[in-house]
């Protein structure tokens, strides 16, 4: 098995992308302020385990096994039948939980959670991101290689 | 041999409880949380991660604060607890190329798409002691520019289109599951790269800064360069078997250093730049510039090098590399060793009385 390319299009999985990638204290606002919060019963988890975290050698060879990080995941079924993953870096469960609570939601309602989640998430995530791009563009050096006198 | 021995429950309960006292300290100054280990401890949280082969800030930081901050106590404890937690799988290799930038460097190249960026270093600091940190200063805000939204390629990528730089292989040509994991399998040498790298990455960072310096001042010399080190964020991305797509999980710091080698050439492999990589969790450039260095004196073998000087030498750069293994066998000699001493003592006693014995018979006779 080779590494198979990814669609970057799949609006589900960029959904799950700005889930894991949120604080755990955003995602459990969000849910706070989900008006008509659905039933939902636990299919697996949540439970905390391990990922092999893969490097390649020289960047783009190889692939290597580089340590591993602490993963968490959780699956639930919303009462209106559908079925929702969460995973994310970690040992919080609720986090997975609620990850995989609003896949779920995801499924039903897209707009909405599209609307009242992802939309704020990937706010936040880019502002985050644009400032620590400026703190470190303001370190940004421009060597001058020196000329010697005598020659 | 080691004969077990049994007894003192109360000593050893009682040394807990005094090593729980001595952990705390005075009472009257407050008690540290891991919060603020992992905020202003940051690069000892980074090394615990990374020697201890597993990324979580929160456990690392529990593991220094529970270990008064010795850390080879700290990366044993994270060893030991990664063993109670499931494996979910391997990752898809990670991409340095697509990092989220928080220093890049190259001394090789002056001019290079993406810029040169210092980030938070220590390099250019004059090393003088500042007590105003000691009386908690407040600290000014970083400065920020207009930040360049250009992907940043590799150096050694740029290098490479020019046939002057080792190209990178076996992107798809080593099957996913054939990757070797000393976590699964005892080590069987000779080792392919991918398990020296995985070796190295959790390596000891004193130990392999040694072995990496010893290259520098000739044994094995490899005329390095840094191609390029960064700093940053990537993405951890895991195929999910239910979903049928992988999705990320979230981002890890890593650091990645590129040394760039001078080689000859030999009768396969035309003169060109050779390659030494060091890839470790967290913001950690001495030690992947060490297991750079380290890396590419142990491909030796594969380079057709003669092998000459330790740092070459793959069974015992690997076999004693893992801090935790190493403090595992130095320490145990400190356990009660009374019984086989007691057998030691008695064959020296033997062999001493006979020794003499010898020697009075020789002088009588002369």
């Amino acid at each position: 098995m080779t590494v198979q390319p990814v669609s970057d299009t799949d609006p589900r999985r960029l959904a799950l992308n700005a889930l894991a990638a949120a604080d755990a204290e955003a995602l459990a606002a969000a849910w706070s302020n989900w008006a008509d919060k659905p039933d939902f019963k636990p299919v697996r988890g949540p439970e905390t385990g391990l990922v092999m975290v893969r490097g390649r050698a020289g960047g783009g060879g190889a692939p290597f096994n580089l340590g591993e990080a602490s993963v968490s995941r959780a699956t639930v079924r919303l009462d209106s039948g559908e079925i929702g993953h969460g995973y994310c870096l970690g040992r919080d469960l609720d986090k997975a939980r609620l990850i995989a609570v609003f896949d779920a939601l995801f499924q039903r309602d897209p707009a909405t959670v599209e609307a009242q989640i992802l939309t704020p998430l990937r706010a936040g995530a880019t502002a985050a991101d644009l400032k620590r791009k400026q703190e470190t563009a303001a370190t940004k050096v421009n060597f001058f290689t020196m000329v010697r006198g005598d020659n | 041999m080691y004969v077990a021995v049994k007894g003192g429950e109360a000593a050893i309960a009682n040394a807990h409880a005094l090593l729980a006292d001595r952990r705390r300290g005075d009472r009257s100054v407050p008690a540290l949380r891991t919060e603020q280990i992992i905020e202003q401890l940051g690069l000892a949280v980074d090394r615990c991660m990374a020697e201890g082969s597993l990324y979580d800030r929160e456990l690392a930081a529990l593991a220094i604060l529970q270990s008064r901050g010795d850390l080879i106590e700290a990366i044993f404890l994270v060893r030991a607890y990664r063993t109670t937690l499931p494996r979910f799988g391997y990752s898809r290799p990670i991409d340095t190329a697509d990092m989220l930038i928080e220093r890049r460097i190259s001394a090789t190249f002056k001019d290079l798409p993406g810029g040169q960026l210092l980030g938070p270093t220590f390099d250019y600091t004059h090393r003088l002691l500042d007590p105003s940190i000691a009386q908690g200063n407040d600290v000014a805000e970083p400065l920020t520019a207009e930040a360049d939204h250009d992907r940043a390629p590799r150096v050694t990528d740029m290098l490479g289109h020019q046939g002057l730089m080792e190209p990178d292989l076996g992107f798809n040509h080593v099957p996913q599951d054939e990757v070797g994991d000393l976590t699964r399998e005892p080590l069987q040498y000779p080792l392919d790269r991918d398990l020296r790298l995985q070796a190295l990455a959790r390596g000891d960072e004193g130990f392999l800064l040694a072995l990496g310096y010893s290259t520098q001042r000739g044994y094995a010399r490899s005329h390095p360069f840094v191609g390029e080190i960064r700093i940053g964020e990537v993405e951890v991305e895991l195929d999910i078997p239910e979903l049928g797509f992988p999705v990320s999980l979230g981002r890890v710091r890593v650091t990645e250093c590129q040394m760039v080698n001078q080689f000859k050439g030999s009768s396969k492999v035309p003169p060109q730049f050779t390659r030494g990589y060091g890839l470790v969790f967290g913001q950690s450039e001495r030690k992947a510039m060490s297991m750079s260095l380290c890396d590419r004196a142990l491909r030796a073998r594969e380079l057709g090098e003669d092998i000459t000087a330790p740092a070459q030498d793959e069974e015992f750069v690997i076999s004693h590399l893992d801090n935790v293994q190493s403090t595992g066998f130095v320490e145990h000699l400190k356990l009660p060793h009374y019984v086989d001493f007691q057998a030691e003592l008695d064959m020296i006693r033997t062999m001493h009385a006979k020794h003499a014995a010898e020697n009075s018979v020789q002088e009588a006779a002369e």
